[in-house]
């Protein structure tokens, strides 16, 4: 294997599958914020979740010499990605792993469908995974002819109802009780009628549902939470026991990951390992974590295989400031504390990443001129929550601004005609550039004061304006502007210089 | 081109402008400062925290602990290096509890496993701050599938084997062994993240210390 560069310098290939919002985000946002149920969902979710974590954060003096770590981990795996995963594939196929790249979506769903083929099953169980979400594995391999069984309990609940995860790490976070356990009868075969709502009956029905198809299952699919170059070893992070039903029963393995998701050494599990499951659920380690490298004779899958994904992720490399994004641990963290993703919910975000991380995550792989991905930089409030949460310190809100400038950049140089606010600008323009120009415009105000009206609030400014008093009142304007008052009371000639204030005015 | 090649050369030419690979700043705590019986109290309040059931015994009640927290069991699966002296107590109970051994001459099928009540293994390591147990596919521990059908896992743990954080017991362990780190029994929090105890793995996991 060399690591000589063959050929020219490349543009960078953008990602397909499900990253692409197919709406722009305000016009989605606007229909989730009137979901009163999905509102109330979620803010009981995120605020609970918000809780746990900084409690569980809290306990340990060394949380920030551990954010510094795992940041620095992961910009030295993005600068080192060549020879890492150069040393991840050597290690992992020595140990009977086989390894399949795929450039995008489509590719790869190409290759776990011939690998299923081969092994003559026509269905398979899964772990939840962020990859095989992205690409939209689940739906290509129906068209196949392959029935993909999720096993995780949040992504059975979607997958039930035929909807689609609004959260990475709690899928079904936008659903309660009720509404699950009415799924589970609607949808669930043998389920028991008299089923309660009460959630440990429901996470029995799940078990008793899924446990024959553990039992008898031949072939599992998972994603990765990291790869570790050193020694070749995958890592799966969950809570259920899913997960190592997956990752021990079938005889065959095959798991999805991203190219960055590389650590260099197993010693860097230690920082991750710390960082992950506290960010993520709030708790000090989740139930379960399973190591394996390549195929270890006699224990678990003896057919193993990996995908290596690109799908954008190379574009996203090759963004200076916005690389930086593909630090993300999926903690999901961002989330949990963006006032935006509070109110709207995932699904407003289009992409399989939604909140924050989706926010910069998504346009860098597809591209911000892609679809409609060019509102998601905007979906925030620039708040800075997500950067103080995150344990890999992605500055979300300074690629966030990156982008908005990017997106700007994309539509220079078009013709178009002008919008309200490229007059306003206008407007505004000419009136700050003179002093006269401005008192001009001044000399309007006891006008606003008549339009407020006797309880002295504006409640509705026209044309573009209207957006900013949808929720709010402005206040009527004073009868005079400073400069008015200062003309008035420094009349030529008069005492009152500088340095000195006249009685009741002071500044 | 090979999509391997391809995705590397897209990658090549991201990395252009040939970032510098930053020092990595290591100021987290990486050793133990509590001593063992700290240790011991922690890991016991962490792993009841999960729910699990705590038993803290001298080593020598190992076997008779066993044999009662058996006693309402009629089959058993252990991995075939489990000390034989913790099994002593249980063997004499002959008649009441079934013993089965997976070993790599004689590997249970998935159907035998569904079919025990318990699963008696050891452990290599225990983190007392995440109250995490570390099991690493060495014969003491058995495969990874012993531990994960049967509805309910014993652990039996030396007290020596106790460390106080995580990256102790990360230097303790071979990476390429086939690891599962256990902390409580099998749970979720996907419903209105009210955590419930037992899904898919064993929903009752004891763990006997041996001090």
């Amino acid at each position: 294997m060399s690591n000589t560069f063959l050929g020219m310098p490349s543009l960078p290939v953008f990602g397909s599958g499900n990253l692409n919002a197919t709406e722009p985000f305000p016009k989605a946002a606007r229909r989730e914020l009137a979901n009163t149920q999905l509102r109330a969902n979620l803010g009981h979710a995120t605020a609970t979740i918000r809780d746990k974590r900084l409690k569980v954060v809290a306990e340990l003096p060394d949380w920030e010499d551990m954010r510094d770590s795992g940041s620095a981990i992961k910009d030295a795996t993005m600068a080192n990605l060549p020879a890492l995963l150069e040393q991840f594939e050597a290690n992992f196929t020595v140990r009977g792993g086989v390894i399949h790249w795929a450039r995008d979506a489509q590719e790869a769903n190409e290759i776990v469908t011939a690998l299923i083929q081969a092994t003559g099953e026509s269905e398979v169980v899964k772990v939840k995974s962020m990859a095989t979400q992205e690409i939209g594995l689940n739906e290509y391999l129906q068209e196949q002819g392959i029935a993909a069984y999720e096993t995780d309990l949040a992504e059975l609940i979607v997958q039930l109802d035929h909807d689609k995860p609004s959260h990475i790490l709690v899928p079904a976070i936008h659903k309660n009780r009720s509404q699950i356990r009415e799924i589970f009868l609607r949808e669930m075969v043998d389920v028991d009628p008299g089923l309660s709502d009460d959630p440990a009956r429901l996470a029995e029905a799940a078990r008793k549902h899924l446990r024959k198809k553990f039992l008898s299952a031949k072939v599992a699919v998972s994603g990765a939470n990291f790869g570790l170059a050193e020694t070749g070893t995958l890592t799966v992070v969950e809570s259920e026991g899913n997960g190592r039903m997956c990752l021990t029963l079938p005889e065959t393995l095959i798991t999805v990951m991203g190219i960055e998701k590389l650590l260099p050494s197993f010693t860097d599990l230690e920082v991750f390992m710390q960082l992950l499951p506290r960010s993520s659920t709030g708790e000090r380690m989740n139930p379960y974590t399973s190591l394996w490298t390549g195929v270890t004779p006699g224990d678990g899958p003896q057919n193993v295989h990996l995908v290596m994904l690109d799908n954008g992720r190379t574009a996203a490399l090759a963004d200076k400031m916005g690389r930086t994004a593909l630090n993300c641990i999926r903690c999901s963290a961002c989330m949990n504390v963006c006032p935006v993703y509070e109110r709207t919910g995932g699904h407003a975000y289009g992409s399989t990443y939604p909140g924050p991380i989706g926010a910069i995550l998504s346009p860098l792989m597809t591209g911000i001129t892609s679809e409609e991905n060019n509102s998601l930089p905007y979906a925030s409030s620039l708040c800075g929550a997500c950067y103080d949460a995150c344990p890999v310190k992605i500055n979300i809100p300074e690629v966030l601004v990156h982008l908005r400038g990017e997106d700007v950049d994309s539509t220079r140089g078009k013709v178009k005609v002008p919008t309200q606010m490229d007059l306003m600008m206008k407007g505004a323009q000419w009136a700050f550039s003179s002093g006269s120009h401005l008192n001009l415009l001044e000399k309007g105000l006891p006008l606003g004061k008549l339009v407020a009206g006797r309880n002295k609030v504006i409640k509705k400014l026209p044309g573009i304006a209207a957006g900013w008093t949808q929720s709010r009142d402005i206040p009527a304007p004073p009868s005079q502007s400073f400069r008015q008052w200062w003309a008035k009371e420094h009349k030529p000639g008069s005492a009152v210089g500088p340095g000195t204030t006249t009685e009741g005015e002071q500044a | 081109m090979s999509a391997r090649d391809e995705v590397m050369n897209r990658i090549k030419s991201a990395l252009r402008d040939a970032p510098v690979a930053p020092e990595i700043p290591r100021n987290y705590r990486r050793d133990s400062h509590m001593g063992a019986g700290q240790r011991l109290d922690l890991l016991v309040d962490r792993l009841v925290d999960y729910k699990a059931n705590v038993f803290v015994v001298p080593a020598a009640d190992a076997s008779a602990k066993l044999a009662e927290l058996l006693a309402g069991s009629s089959s058993i699966v252990v991995p075939h290096g489990l000390p034989e002296s913790w099994l002593a107590a249980v063997k004499n109970d002959a008649g009441t509890v079934r013993l089965q051994v997976d070993s790599p001459e004689r590997r249970l099928t998935v159907e035998e496993l569904d079919a025990v009540d318990a699963v008696v293994t050891a452990a290599a390591v225990a983190v007392a701050e995440t109250g995490t147990i570390m099991l690493d596919g060495s014969p003491s521990q058995g495969r990874r599938v012993i531990s994960l059908v049967p509805d309910r896992h014993i652990c039996l743990l030396l007290a020596q084997d106790i460390v106080e954080v995580l990256p102790e017991a990360i230097a303790r362990l071979e990476p390429t062994s086939p690891q599962t780190w256990i902390s409580g029994p099998s749970a979720t929090s996907d419903i209105e993240l009210e955590r419930v105890e037992g899904v898919h793995g064993p929903r009752t996991l004891d763990v006997v210390i041996l001090n």
